[in-house]
Order: C-alpha cells, then sequence, then structure tokens
C-alpha cells in the first residue's frame, strides 16, 4: 500500500475531508454562499457549537461523558442575557460558580466512581431548574460587548472563520502541545500509569471538568451574542450536537484519543449540514434524522478504514 | 523491609518478609506466580501499602505516606509486569509523565533528547523514533521504552530500578544488552531488582538470589551459591527429581482430531481424545489467544481453527477472566452448565446445589458454605471453583491458559492428578503454562514464539533445554 | 427466593423508605383523602416507570457502558405509528398493538446492530440511532395528537377494586421479569455478563445472543409502553417519551441496581417509581415552583447515586 493511503493519515483526513465535502456542496447548490456575507451567516452558528463540542471533547477525554452540557449551556445563557447584561458582577460570579460546580461534579465523579452519564443525566434537571428560576419566559437580552464581539466584521476574513481558527489553536496548543496537556490527555489512556509516576487522578479530572464548564460557558456567551436573547431550553439540542461533533472530528470513546482541531471542524460540519439540508429542500422533519445518519455513515466510515489498518 | 505483610481479602500474598537489597548489587527475585514477588515490589515502590512492617531506604524509616511520588522522590523507579505507558501519548511525551520536571518552553526537544539518549544507551540500534504513538509500537519495543525510561534521569535521583519480568517480551539480542547494560549500572553502584522466570537470566545477571515461596522468602544466598537444581528445589518444586520428561503414560485414543489448525502457520496443532499437550514458550507469545481461538472454534465462530466438539476454558487470570465476584462459588460452578441444568423454564438449582457439594468433596474446596461469596476464597480454592466449573460442563475439550498461578503446592498436587483421570476417561486437554515442569504432565508440546508455533516437541525431543532454545529467535548471526 | 440468589444486604429498601415518607408528607400536608387520590394516581404513572424501567434494569445490569437513550424516541414512535394506523377504530385495536410490537422489534434489532457492527459503545449507537427514530415519529405525526381508539383509552384508566387493571397487568410482568432474571438461563446470563463480560464468554455464555435478546426487550418494552401511555393520555404526542429517558436510568438506580452491572433486583423498581411519582407530588404539594422541582428531583436523583455509588463500585 502507498504511504498516501495508510489509514492512520486516511482518519486524520477523514474530518477535514468531510468538511470540504460538504463546503463543495453547498457552494454548488447555492452559489451565493461563497462570499463574505455568505460565509458568515452560514458559520455564524458554528462557532457556540465548536465551543460546546470542545467542552465535550475535555470530558470524552479523562473518559466520561457529558448528558447534561445542553441544560448546561442553556443555562449560562440565561445568566448571560440576564444579571451578566442588569448587574455585571453579579453575572461574572454566577458564571464563574457554574464553572466550580462543574469541576465540583468532576471531583464527585472521581472519588465516589460514579457513572458519568447518570450523575450528568441528574444534573441536567439541576441546570434546567436554575435556568427557569433565572429567566422564567423567553427574553433576556445579549450585553452589548458581546454582541459588538459576535458581530464583528473584519477586513477580509469573516469573523466566524476567525473565532474557529483561534478556538481550534488555542486548545491544541494547550492539550496537544502542553506539557501539561500530555498529563490530562494520558490520564485518559492509562490512569494507573499516571497516577503511579506520582500526579493526581482526582485535579486531572478536576481540571478537565473545569476546563468543560469554562467553554460551556463560552458557548452559552456566544449564543447568546447571536441571538440576543436567551430562554431556559435554548441550547438543549447542544448535548447531541456535541457529542456528534467530537465524533465527527475524529475523537474516540475512550483512551483519551480527542483532537481540538478535529471538533472545531466536527462542529462546523454539523452547523453546515443543518444549511446543506435546507438548501436540498429536504423537509425539515429530516432534519434530525439527517445528522443522525451522517453520524452512523462517518462511525461506518471510520470502521472501515480501521478494518484497513488490522488487516494490513 | 522488615516484616511486611498484606492480604487482599482472604488471600494472604505476604505473610511477614524480610528483603534487603544493598547498594551496587543486583539482587535476583524468583519464585512461583502467586508466591508474592510482585506484591512485594508494589509495596516496596508505594503502590500497595502493607498491612503490617516497615519499609527503611538508605536507614531511613518511611512512614504511612508512602507513595508512588515518594518513591520517585527516592529515588526508587520500577518497570512493571503490565505495561504501563499511555498508548495514546508519544514516546517522548510518556517520559514527561514520568518526569514532572520536564516542562515550560522547549520541553518536547527536552524529553526527545533524554529517551533517545537512554534507548541508544541500553539498546543500541532500537530503530524507535521519540515521536511514534506508544499504540502502534510493537510490545518489545514498549517494553524497552518502558526500561529506557525507568533508567533515564532528569535532575532526579536514581538509586534502586526494579525489574519485574523485563525480557519477557523481548528477543534475545535485546535481552543480552538488557543483561549488560545492568550490569555496567549496578558497577557504577545502582541497585537492581531483577524478577524472572528464566532462571539462566538470573544466574547471569545477579550477585544475590532471594527465593520466594507461598508469600514468605524461602531463600536468600549470594548467587555464586547458587544454581539451577538448587534455585528449583527452593522454589518448591517436590516434582522435579522424582518425575522426568516423558515421564507420563500416553492415554490417547484412536479417532479424528478433535482440534485442528491453524491453516496460516507452518506448524499445525491437532488434539487427540485422551490427550494432554502443552503450550510452551515465553509469556505473552500468543498461546492465550490460541486458547481462545480454539474456544470460539468451538463454539461455531468460522475460522482457520476447526474444533469438533464443545469447550471449556479454565482462566488463569482469576480476577479478569473468571471469577464472577457477585456471586457465591455454587454459582461461579454451575454457571458453566446453565444449558444442561435447565429444566422446563427454570434452573434447577437442587440440582446445582448438589453436584457443588459433590466437588467441594472433590476437589477439597475449603469453605465452610459452598453458598458464600467466591471472594472468601483464597485464590488457589477459587482456581478449583474454576476447575469445577469447566469439569462440571459436558463438553470433551478443556483449554487451560496457565491456570495453576498462585496455586500452593498440595493443591497443584490434587489437580494433577484429576486432569490426568480426566484424560484417561476421553477429555483432551490443552494446558497453556509458565512453568515449565508442568510440561512433564503433557504428551506433546507445542512451543509459541511471537504469536505463532515455531516447534512441536514429543517423545525423546521433549526437553527443557529444546523447549527454552525454541523460545527464543535464533541468532542470525 | 432461594438461598442461592438471596441478598446481603437489600438496596431496594431505601426507595421503599423514601416513598413511603413522601406519601406521609403529601398526607400530612393535604389529608388522609387527597393521600388516597395521590397514591391511586401514583399506582397509574409509576406503571409507566415501572415497564420501561424493566427493560433499562435489564441492560445496565450488562454492565458499564451500557444504557439505551433511544427510549423516547422508541415510545414515541411506536405510539404514533400505532395511534395513526387505527385512527380511532376500536375494531383496529390488535393489528394496532402489533404495528407497536414491531416497532419495538425493529427498533431492538437495528440498535443492537449499531452495537454490533459499528463497535461503539452502546450510548453513541442508541443516541445516533434516536435521532432517526425521532425523526420517523416527527414526520409521521406532524405535531397533531393522534386520539387512541375509546376502548383503549377506557382500558387504559379502568380499575378493578380501585386499582388500575395496567397497574396489576405489570404487576404480573414484574413477577414473571423477576422470574426471569433470577431463575433462568437467559437472567443469569445477563447477570454474569454485567460482573464480567470476559469471563462470561469464557465460561460459555453467548455474549452476543444476550446481549441482543435484552435490547430487543427493551425496546419491545418501551414500544408496549408508548402504545399504552397514547390509551392513557388520550393520544400519541412528540414529547410523550421525553421524561422516560431520565426516569428509566433514575428509577432503575434508585430502586437499588448496581450501575456497576451484575447485579439487580425488580422490587427495588415499584418502590422507586412510587418515590419519584410522590417525590414530584409532594413538591407540588408543597407549592414549589416549576424552577426548584427540577432543581430538587435531579438534586436528589444525584445525592443517591453518589451515596450508593462507592458500594456497587467495589
Amino acid at each position: 500500500m502507498t504511504r498516501l493511503l495508510s489509514p492512520n493519515l486516511l482518519r486524520t483526513l477523514l474530518p477535514g475531508l468531510s468538511l470540504a465535502a460538504l463546503l463543495l456542496a453547498i457552494f454548488y447548490l447555492q452559489p451565493r454562499t461563497m462570499s463574505y456575507f455568505g460565509l458568515n451567516l452560514l458559520l455564524n452558528l458554528a462557532v457556540p457549537i465548536a465551543l460546546a463540542t470542545i467542552a465535550q471533547m475535555f470530558i470524552l477525554c479523562v473518559n466520561d461523558l457529558d448528558l447534561s452540557l445542553g441544560a448546561f449551556i442553556s443555562l449560562t445563557a440565561c445568566i448571560t442575557a440576564t444579571w451578566l447584561n442588569t448587574t455585571p458582577l453579579l453575572g461574572v460570579l454566577a458564571l464563574l460558580a457554574c464553572i466550580v460546580a462543574y469541576g465540583a461534579l468532576g471531583a464527585l465523579i472521581h472519588l465516589r466512581n460514579l457513572p458519568s452519564i447518570v450523575v450528568t443525566l441528574g444534573m441536567s434537571f439541576v441546570w434546567t431548574g436554575i435556568a427557569v428560576l433565572v429567566l422564567p419566559t423567553p427574553g433576556g437580552a445579549a450585553p452589548g460587548w458581546i454582541r459588538t464581539l459576535m458581530t464583528l466584521k473584519p477586513a477580509l476574513v469573516p469573523f466566524p472563520i476567525i473565532a474557529l481558527v483561534v478556538i481550534g489553536l488555542v486548545v491544541h496548543v494547550g492539550l496537544m502541545r502542553s506539557a501539561a496537556g500530555v498529563v490530562l490527555r494520558g490520564a485518559g489512556g492509562n490512569a494507573k500509569s499516571v497516577a503511579r509516576a506520582g500526579w493526581s487522578l482526582l485535579r486531572v479530572k478536576v481540571t478537565m471538568f473545569s476546563l468543560a464548564g469554562l467553554f460551556g460557558v463560552l458557548s452559552g456567551m456566544a449564543l447568546v451574542g447571536l441571538t440576543t436573547s436567551a430562554d431556559a431550553n435554548i441550547a438543549l439540542r447542544y448535548t447531541l450536537l456535541s457529542i456528534a461533533g467530537g465524533i465527527l472530528g475524529g475523537g474516540e470513546f475512550v483512551g483519551g484519543r480527542v483532537s481540538p482541531i478535529g471538533a472545531v471542524i466536527g462542529a462546523i460540519t454539523l452547523a453546515l449540514a443543518g444549511s446543506f439540508l435546507s438548501f436540498l429542500r429536504l423537509n425539515p422533519d429530516w432534519q434530525i434524522g439527517a445528522q443522525g445518519a451522517i453520524l452512523i455513515l462517518v462511525l461506518a466510515l471510520r470502521l472501515l478504514i480501521s478494518a484497513r489498518e488490522v488487516r494490513r | 523491609m522488615r516484616g511486611v505483610e498484606k492480604s487482599f481479602g482472604a488471600a494472604r500474598a505476604l505473610t511477614g518478609v524480610d528483603f534487603d537489597a544493598a547498594r551496587g548489587c543486583c539482587v535476583g527475585l524468583v519464585g512461583h506466580n502467586g508466591a508474592g514477588k510482585s506484591t512485594l515490589m508494589n509495596v516496596l515502590a508505594g503502590v500497595v501499602s502493607p498491612d503490617q512492617g516497615e519499609i527503611l531506604i538508605n536507614g531511613a524509616l518511611l512512614d504511612a505516606t508512602y507513595d508512588p511520588a515518594r518513591a520517585a522522590e527516592q529515588g526508587v523507579r520500577v518497570v512493571f509486569q503490565e505495561l504501563s505507558l499511555c498508548p495514546n501519548l508519544t514516546v517522548a511525551e510518556n517520559l514527561r509523565i514520568f518526569h514532572p520536571s520536564i516542562k515550560g518552553i522547549g520541553w518536547r526537544k527536552t524529553a526527545r533528547q533524554v529517551i533517545l539518549a537512554e534507548l541508544d544507551r541500553i539498546f543500541p540500534g532500537h530503530g524507535i523514533s521519540p515521536d511514534a504513538e506508544v499504540g502502534t509500537l510493537s510490545i518489545a519495543r514498549r517494553q524497552m521504552v518502558e526500561i529506557a525510561r525507568a533508567f533515564s534521569n532528569v535532575n532526579s535521583r536514581i538509586e534502586l530500578v526494579i525489574l519485574d519480568e523485563p525480557t519477557s517480551s523481548l528477543d534475545q539480542n535485546s535481552a543480552a544488552q538488557l543483561v549488560a547494560f545492568v550490569r555496567g549500572f549496578v558497577a557504577k553502584g545502582g541497585t537492581v531488582i531483577l524478577i524472572s522466570h528464566l532462571l539462566g537470566e538470573i544466574l547471569d545477571a545477579t550477585d544475590q538470589i532471594v527465593v520466594m515461596k507461598d508469600g514468605a522468602t524461602a531463600a536468600v544466598d549470594a548467587t555464586r551459591h547458587f544454581d539451577r537444581p538448587r534455585l528449583v528445589r527452593e522454589m518448591g518444586d517436590v516434582l522435579a527429581e522424582n518425575n522426568a520428561f516423558g515421564g507420563r503414560k500416553s492415554t490417547r485414543r484412536d479417532g479424528p482430531a478433535l482440534v485442528s489448525g491453524p491453516e496460516e502457520n507452518d506448524q499445525y496443532l491437532q488434539l487427540y481424545p485422551g490427550e494432554i499437550i502443552g503450550f510452551a514458550g515465553l509469556s505473552g507469545h500468543g498461546q492465550t489467544d490460541m486458547l481462545v481461538r480454539i474456544f470460539e472454534a468451538s463454539q461455531g465462530a468460522r475460522g482457520k481453527i476447526t474444533a469438533t466438539e464443545k469447550a471449556v476454558f479454565v482462566a488463569g487470570d482469576r480476577q479478569t477472566d473468571g471469577v464472577f465476584p457477585l456471586w457465591s462459588i455454587t454459582q461461579n460452578i454451575f454457571v458453566g452448565s446453565l444449558t444442561r441444568l435447565t429444566k422446563g423454564l427454570s434452573l434447577d438449582f437442587g440440582q446445582a446445589e448438589e453436584e457443588a457439594q459433590d466437588w467441594q468433596k472433590r476437589l477439597s474446596v475449603r469453605t465452610p458454605d459452598m453458598a458464600n461469596n467466591i471472594l472468601s476464597l483464597s485464590g488457589g480454592n477459587q482456581q478449583k471453583a474454576l476447575f469445577a466449573r469447566a469439569l462440571g460442563a459436558d463438553a470433551r475439550i478443556v483449554l487451560m491458559d496457565d491456570p495453576m498461578r498462585g496455586v500452593d503446592v498440595g493443591t497443584k498436587q490434587e489437580v494433577y492428578e484429576i486432569l490426568t483421570q480426566e484424560a484417561a476417561n476421553g477429555r483432551a486437554l490443552i494446558w497453556y503454562t509458565t512453568e515449565t515442569d508442568e510440561l512433564k504432565h503433557c504428551d506433546r508440546v507445542y512451543v509459541f514464539r511471537e504469536g505463532r508455533i515455531v516447534a512441536e516437541l514429543s517423545g525423546e525431543m521433549l526437553s527443557e533445554e529444546n523447549i527454552l532454545s525454541h523460545s527464543f529467535e535464533k541468532d542470525t548471526a | 427466593m432461594s438461598p442461592l440468589t438471596s441478598l446481603p444486604q437489600k438496596p431496594w429498601i431505601w426507595a421503599w423508605i423514601g416513598a413511603i415518607l413522601m406519601w406521609l408528607i403529601i398526607m400530612s400536608v393535604s389529608g388522609i383523602v387527597a393521600g388516597g387520590q395521590v397514591m391511586s394516581a401514583a399506582a397509574s404513572f409509576g406503571t409507566f416507570f415501572v415497564i420501561v424501567a424493566i427493560g433499562q434494569m435489564f441492560v445496565i445490569t450488562l454492565g458499564p457502558g451500557n444504557v439505551d437513550l433511544s427510549i423516547p424516541a422508541c415510545i414515541t414512535l411506536s405510539a404514533t405509528l400505532a395511534m395513526k394506523f387505527m385512527n380511532g377504530d376500536p375494531n383496529l385495536l390488535l393489528p394496532g398493538f402489533l404495528i407497536s410490537l414491531s416497532v419495538g422489534l425493529v427498533i431492538g434489532t437495528l440498535n443492537f446492530l449499531l452495537i454490533l457492527l459499528l463497535r461503539i459503545p452502546p450510548i453513541i449507537a442508541t443516541l445516533s440511532a434516536s435521532f432517526l427514530y425521532q425523526s420517523t415519529a416527527i414526520w409521521s405525526n406532524r405535531g397533531l395528537r393522534v386520539k387512541p381508539p375509546e376502548v383503549l383509552g377506557d382500558f387504559a384508566v379502568s380499575k378493578i377494586l380501585g386499582v388500575p387493571i395496567l397497574t396489576i397487568v405489570v404487576l404480573i410482568l414484574s413477577v414473571a421479569m423477576a422470574f426471569t432474571l433470577h431463575r433462568t438461563r437467559f437472567g443469569l446470563s445477563v447477570l454474569a455478563v454485567g460482573q464480567n463480560q470476559k469471563a462470561a464468554k469464557l465460561a460459555g455464555i453467548r455474549v452476543e445472543r444476550v446481549r441482543f435478546l435484552t435490547y430487543l426487550m427493551y425496546a419491545v418494552l418501551a414500544a408496549i409502553c408508548g402504545f399504552f401511555l397514547a390509551g392513557f393520555s388520550g393520544g400519541a404526542a412528540l414529547n410523550m417519551g421525553e421524561q422516560y429517558l431520565l426516569m428509566s436510568i433514575a428509577v432503575v438506580v434508585i430502586g437499588g441496581t448496581s450501575v456497576a452491572g451484575g447485579d439487580a433486583n425488580l422490587t427495588g423498581l415499584w418502590g422507586a417509581s412510587l418515590f419519584i411519582f410522590l417525590l414530584v407530588s409532594m413538591l407540588n404539594t408543597l407549592g414549589l415552583s416549576a424552577g426548584y422541582r427540577l432543581i430538587v428531583t435531579g438534586a436528589i436523583i444525584v445525592g443517591i447515586i453518589a451515596i450508593s455509588g462507592r458500594k456497587s463500585a467495589i
């Protein structure tokens, strides 16, 4: 087999190739999207989804799964649209408390050796409950500075593209290149070995969950910046989107094999899939189903590549 | 270490062990699987805290806060038996996990240089890239990385290195490189504790030998006072003297082979009724995989192995492959015969209990009540329950995956007899074992290397020398 | 129960104590009559929790990673297709029920095929597939509430001596399932796989077959639940399955089944179902707003899991 087609390379390229294929199809169907404003519109919503996917990726990296992320992002969106706008100090404190709560959740899961799925499912009730209390009816308003940031119109390159590249690179450097990131990922690959080398697994877990909380908060803020208002259920579907994005981006479910850049690409693919389907004039009833189908398709492709690797 | 004791549940792993390793000395630690070697080393490395006893390093008594991090501060390094690298990280990144002091900008470059230099020093010509993801390396190369990592030095003390079966997956050349390196390390004042099954390696590399048996030290002496027969004797093999290879009278019956394959091998495996055949070779060279493949074939999986009858599996790694920890001894036995015990809609629990009582008598399982939890038994008795599960099932082929790990001598004798009986009754047994002496109970032996059968030995050819020489790669030079 | 299967501790007892406690609080606040009414309602609603929870319990008992997330979609799809087909016609009751059953069979098979063929954790497989089922339900339902035939509606709410018929049916089902779990080859195989999948395989248990049957059974139970739930609540609606995802898991865990797998009991499912329903009723009785109700429910679920967690991990 030639080097060009080695399974490892294929697997790394798969997220990028799927995104490129999707983009080409969209440009073909709707050539007007190939402009500054077109791209801006297409990719706007990818920013909060990418942040959510990165949050989920931190959790996946330590072999857990967060089923409350959507509810959590809804909550942070509600806080952003209310307190952060009216009484910024209270808002900042509340958002910080959210991050601390996430870290504490990580500690609880580690210390009591709990299944993260069940704990986070339960927590989704709590987050939604708080969100309802913060913002009982849909409304609120985005703080001006977030609104300004999210609607920036830099020259040449649309803002979402810059934002997405920055998110991907920052997390890549932090998690994949830095010395501290190595320990965090190592704990996902072989926790026992990391513990034997003298690192605290509790600290690793708390760090990863806090990072997830941080990116969850950022996602909620970005979302409100785009929609200008919030409600308690605004981001519920982000739970599924973030998991799907992580998978599309080449993340594995166990073993600490994740890729921040892949996760961003996966999130963009998902955001674009929606537009693509509407350009196809597909019945909106099938939108969700199509996302599921894409997910299954990518998983199947990945399996084919791995099977080839084994045979070699 | 003074009077170290440790129990896991009902199993006493260590029963008051004293152990010394002098500076500039390579101490060999030998004993059968389950004799307590690994547990003792885990205590020394701070991974396991002892129930009783004390540990002193350089004369200083260590307190209850002793843990892996403290051990590292004291200059204690360990290469564990099961590989402990992170498969999702590169070789250099794994070094960083090991050395907290490698950090800051440019850490990656430092890590690369350090691990590469160390690999070059111990295993010249290793051919490992520091940027390779560990998961993609062969087992042998992972082991080299692990060893090099233990000997690497970055602003830290390195006084004592514990090597637990370091050569189990290395080829002969690399193993020799390691022994040479260890001698050099010791000559410069370092200390090494070497655990190995290969007695030749122990006799070559060490200055002093400690023999362990049933959780206690059986003998301590300078290496020059030991030779192979004495080692074997101290390890508690009474059999070795009155029983030789070829001593077993075959009970093989005529008829077609029950197991044959795999087709891709140069050496073809065949198993006939009434036979006991052995799987030999260094541990982890594909023997267990082969047993599992035969087991799957017996369940109807299509592949390159054919099995014409049902098979049962006796696990050696009891905790991961054998025991159902929430169940009673009785349940653990009858789970192998669920189909046979189903009467109408329900299982016949009365019958199951009766059979369990029978097995308790026949195998002398030491427990007041078979309804007790399986984990209340000692390791050897848990193993008897697993034998009862297998022999109680209506299967003709019995596959055994190094089943005597951690089993005391008395129990072994009982089980050997039962196995001989079962073969005489027409069952066919495959026995993978890491104890060469157990192969004396076999009619024929297949030797494994790197996942393949490389030799079939029987009759005159069946000897310890032949098994060993086939276990290692032939030197091409 | 035979001494073989008796448990050293009774983890399900706490669910019952909790349920009784909730009930006492409700009665002390709003009187004995209201207490009786609430209990009757709890028996009805609890029934649906129990049907789904039995299936989820078998799945969770298979061991870590085994959770079926496609259940809300399965309930909705089964109810929608069956109600649409019958279109209120009582003569089509049996074929309608068969449609529900086949929805369950198809979804169970698809779920397992994905798990097996894609070699992915069941959580991800059932999650991905649930998108497809949900879309099918949306497409077929079009946001309307499809009414059930009157007979079905009557049956679902009818009572004998004040006890809902459905409750009696599900009680019988529970006994049968308890028998299956503790006394049959299939049940013991599930328990064995949950304790140690590798050991189960090497002990001769056909692990994949057992998993398939378990996922199939769960989907069928969820489909049946959807059928009767539609009858009970006056029709199939798109969000009818939503709360059953968390509830099914919560009921199983609070009921004393080990999330680590291999240890399950049905007695606790009833206790936990009643507990959760009564908890929500109590919070209502106390006049808490929706937000606080959600927070307390979630916190109690997480709290119980945290307290019982360490035990199952050992």
